[in-house]
């Protein structure tokens, strides 16, 4: 089968894969809104949604009554709601802006995960590491950043487009608040790249190899980034709170003060693109961060994938090491998204100074003075 | 004596408690527990609250313990009703029940309009016979307007049989067979 | 296939500039912008140069653009001005337009450039370091120049930010 897949235009195959890849995160992504309704009404001591079932369902015992309990079929009824419902098109509104800013949300979310890595497989010598990635292109993590900042844009033409009171604010919330936030996002990883780039190497900002260097089995080598450089995560963390608009950073959508925000003017059909866009969002951030602190697709501090070959002799296998890597590495990103989730839930949103304060006043100077220290800390290390 | 004002002095906050991360951290801790603690919802249809006594749900009429109906289609039950919710057609009492003969006057038809009712409860606490009574029955629901309205046998069928500790009509019957006797 | 795609992005990239220039609305023509410069990042990628693209978008689409639209939404200026410019600007304007059919004509006419020896070109992967490394020797004055430029415009636009804040409160 292998072979018969690398024998394979190039074309194909890059089709292939960017499918099997939205074929994952649109299920994950879907998945996480029903996860939402569930986290949320667990953490409020509710069973959240637990009725809609399928006949055929219901008549298998046992699977067909926990899938119920699950709130699964919601998920399905929730997605045809959303399909089949009318789709409205106030009149007030800019009809191309309104129209295509759903999709321009989802185009960069889409677009980033292609430099994203998400697993890895050896060839069987156990020489090289071959990186899972739809585009394994150096210069990796600007090209999250930069595709990513794009977003932004989504939030800002909904907004105008609706030409109403609400959906504006929170589209100046959104371009001020995203733009603030980036450049500490952008500095909390600097020192990330600095310690991969030690002095005489080759220069590279790739995402596989931030992984690659969490992958050791000494103390350095496999101590991941958030151990390493728990200020720098802890300040992308909060920054990406901000850039995925996730409580306590929601201010484009606060529905106390600005009703539904950038999308109060949408529906239907529309308004769900938002609502994928927002957990693709969620998804492509909890994947960086993971490949940055989180070691990527190994399993533990200094365990990384290749002594699991070891043990398990599954040198020859590279299919099998690949299904594990990503099956790691998706555990991983579903933790935090479940932790974007719980801090949803436990956090009351900021207003919209504090956001600022937070942003200018402290986590800039923070991701500067860590950026100092590190660039200090490295220079006496090498 | 006047009361004396203890001014408290506000701590400033230590570092720790000014970067938030503690309070975070102790509020996720708290809301972990509470997504692995019991829920506490109750899953309405199939669990249904305990009604206490007192409750003031749907009015409805009761029968005697011998299974005999109370009401005697006095109508004041109908008068009193704030929103006039309750109609009543009077009639006469059963031929078959001849027990009951002396009491003159049944209700042929009793119709409340769950629609109209506002739970007041007066016409329990004005009815002589105490034939109606507001009892545990809290959902009511229908699709036409027409089912929103109980009729005699619905209402029988809600109120059920209630403890009677004077059976009025017996006593009646008893003392005019007596009286009757006597001259 | 790159061929087409230089075609493609050509489009955009011309296409959006002239959308900058031609459109009234304030709005539209900063989309239109942001439409060029995504064309010019594709170019850039065609040309291998990732690093330039990527900045490009980073930069200029993903902040500068944003904070334009932002601007201009702010201060809700939709349609044109609609003021006549002035002899000024319309000389000005006019002396750019001869020395770009002047710019076009040279560019035309002359010679053809030597193709690029291949040889020269640093690989890909090597690409990143030597962008570093030369921006930070061989350059280093124009990059500290900008970035004391771009100090001093911060400065500026703070105190003039600054500066009405005591009278807007007497
Ligand atoms: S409870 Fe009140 S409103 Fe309802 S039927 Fe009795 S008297 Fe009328
Ligand atoms: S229910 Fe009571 S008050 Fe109403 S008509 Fe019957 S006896 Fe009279």
């Amino acid at each position: 089968m292998a072979d018969f897949y690398f024998s394979l235009p190039p074309l194909l195959r890059g089709f292939l894969q960017g499918l099997a890849v939205v074929l994952v995160i649109f299920p994950i992504a879907g998945a996480s809104s029903l996860a939402e309704r569930k986290v949320s009404a667990w953490i409020q001591g509710r069973p959240g949604p637990n009725r809609a079932i399928v006949p055929w369902f219901a008549a298998i015992p046992f699977l067909g009554r926990f899938l119920q309990r699950l709130g699964l079929f919601h998920l399905a009824a929730d997605g045809g709601k959303l399909l089949l419902k009318e789709e409205p098109l106030p009149g007030h509104v800019h009809k191309f802006y309104y129209t295509i800013a759903p999709w321009l949300g989802l185009i960069p979310a889409f677009t980033t995960i292609t430099v994203v890595p998400f697993g890895a497989y050896w060839d069987s010598a156990m020489q090289t590491m071959h990186p899972l990635v739809l585009a394994n292109v150096d210069i990796g993590i600007l090209a999250v950043f930069a595709i990513g900042s794009l977003g932004v844009y989504s939030v800002i033409l909904a907004g105008w487009s609706s030409n109403s009171k609400y959906p504006f604010i929170g589209s100046i919330r959104a371009s001020t608040q995203l733009s603030s936030y980036e450049i500490s996002m952008t500095l909390a990883v600097l020192p990330v790249f600095m310690w991969i780039n030690s002095p005489g190497s080759d220069g590279s900002l790739s995402l596989a190899r931030v992984v690659e260097f969490q992958s050791g089995t000494h103390f350095l080598g496999g101590l991941w980034f958030v151990f390493l450089m728990p200020l720098s995560a802890l300040i992308f963390l909060i920054a990406l709170f901000a850039e995925t608009n996730r409580l306590p950073f929601d201010m484009p959508e606060s529905e106390a003060d600005l009703v539904g925000g950038f999308h109060t003017e949408y529906g239907a059909f529309k308004w769900s693109l938002f609502f994928v866009a927002e957990y693709a969002h969620m998804i492509v951030g909890s994947a960086v961060f993971v490949v940055l602190f989180l070691g990527g697709w190994n399993p533990l501090p200094w365990v990384p994938v290749a002594s699991l070959v070891h043990w398990f002799h599954l040198e020859n296998l590279p299919f099998v090491v690949g299904l594990v890597s990503i099956a790691i590495f998706l555990a991983k990103v579903i933790f935090m998204i479940f932790f974007f989730m719980w801090v949803r839930w436990t956090l009351p949103r900021f207003r919209y100074d504090q956001v600022m304060r937070i942003g200018w006043r402290r986590l800039l100077p923070l991701a500067i003075a860590n950026l100092i220290f590190y660039i200090i800390a490295i220079a006496l290390l090498t | 004596m006047p009361a004396t004002v203890k001014v408290l002095e506000r701590k400033p906050l230590s570092f720790a408690e000014r970067t938030y991360l503690p309070q975070i951290a102790a509020g996720l801790k708290t809301t972990i527990k509470h997504l692995f603690a019991p829920k506490v919802t109750m899953e309405y249809p199939e669990q249904r609250p305990e009604i206490l006594p007192g409750y003031r749900g749907v009015p409805t009429l009761v029968m005697d313990p011998h299974g005999r109906e109370k009401c005697v289609s006095c109508q004041l039950c109908e008068f009193v009703c704030p929103p006039k919710a309750i109609r009543i057609t009077p009639g006469e009492v059963p031929a078959d029940q001849p027990e009951r003969s002396h009491v003159e006057k049944a209700p042929r038809e009793f119709e409340i309009d769950m629609l109209r009712c506002i739970y007041c409860g007066l016409c329990q606490e004005v009815c002589p016979e105490e034939a109606i009574f507001l009892q545990n029955v809290y959902s009511t629901s229908g699709y036409t307007r027409a089912s929103m309205v109980n009729n005699k046998q619905r209402l029988y069928e809600l109120g059920g049989t209630l403890p009677d500790q004077h059976f009025k009509w017996d006593r009646k019957k008893a003392a005019e067979t007596a009286g009757n006797a006597r001259h | 296939m790159s061929d087409l795609l230089f075609f493609a992005f050509t489009a955009l990239t011309a296409g959006g500039a002239l959308g900058v220039v031609l459109n009234k609305n304030a709005v539209h023509a900063a989309f239109c912008l942001l439409l060029s410069l995504l064309g010019t990042a594709g170019l850039f990628v065609l040309l291998n140069a990732y690093l330039l693209a990527a900045l490009l978008i980073l930069v200029y689409a993903g902040a500068v653009v944003a904070l334009f639209v932002f601007v201009v939404m702010l201060i809700g200026m939709q349609g044109g001005t609609g003021k006549p410019t002035g002899r000024l600007a319309t000389v000005g304007a006019f002396l750019a337009f001869i020395a770009l059919l002047a710019g076009a004509f040279v560019t035309l006419t002359r010679e053809p450039l030597p193709p690029p020896v291949l040889a020269n070109m640093p690989p890909v992967g090597a690409e990143l370091k030597l962008y570093a490394y030369q921006l930070f020797t061989t350059y280093l004055l124009p990059v500290e120049v900008s970035g004391f430029l771009l100090l001093v415009a911060m400065i500026g636009v703070i105190v003039l930010a600054k500066k009405d804040k005591p009278e807007a409160k007497a």
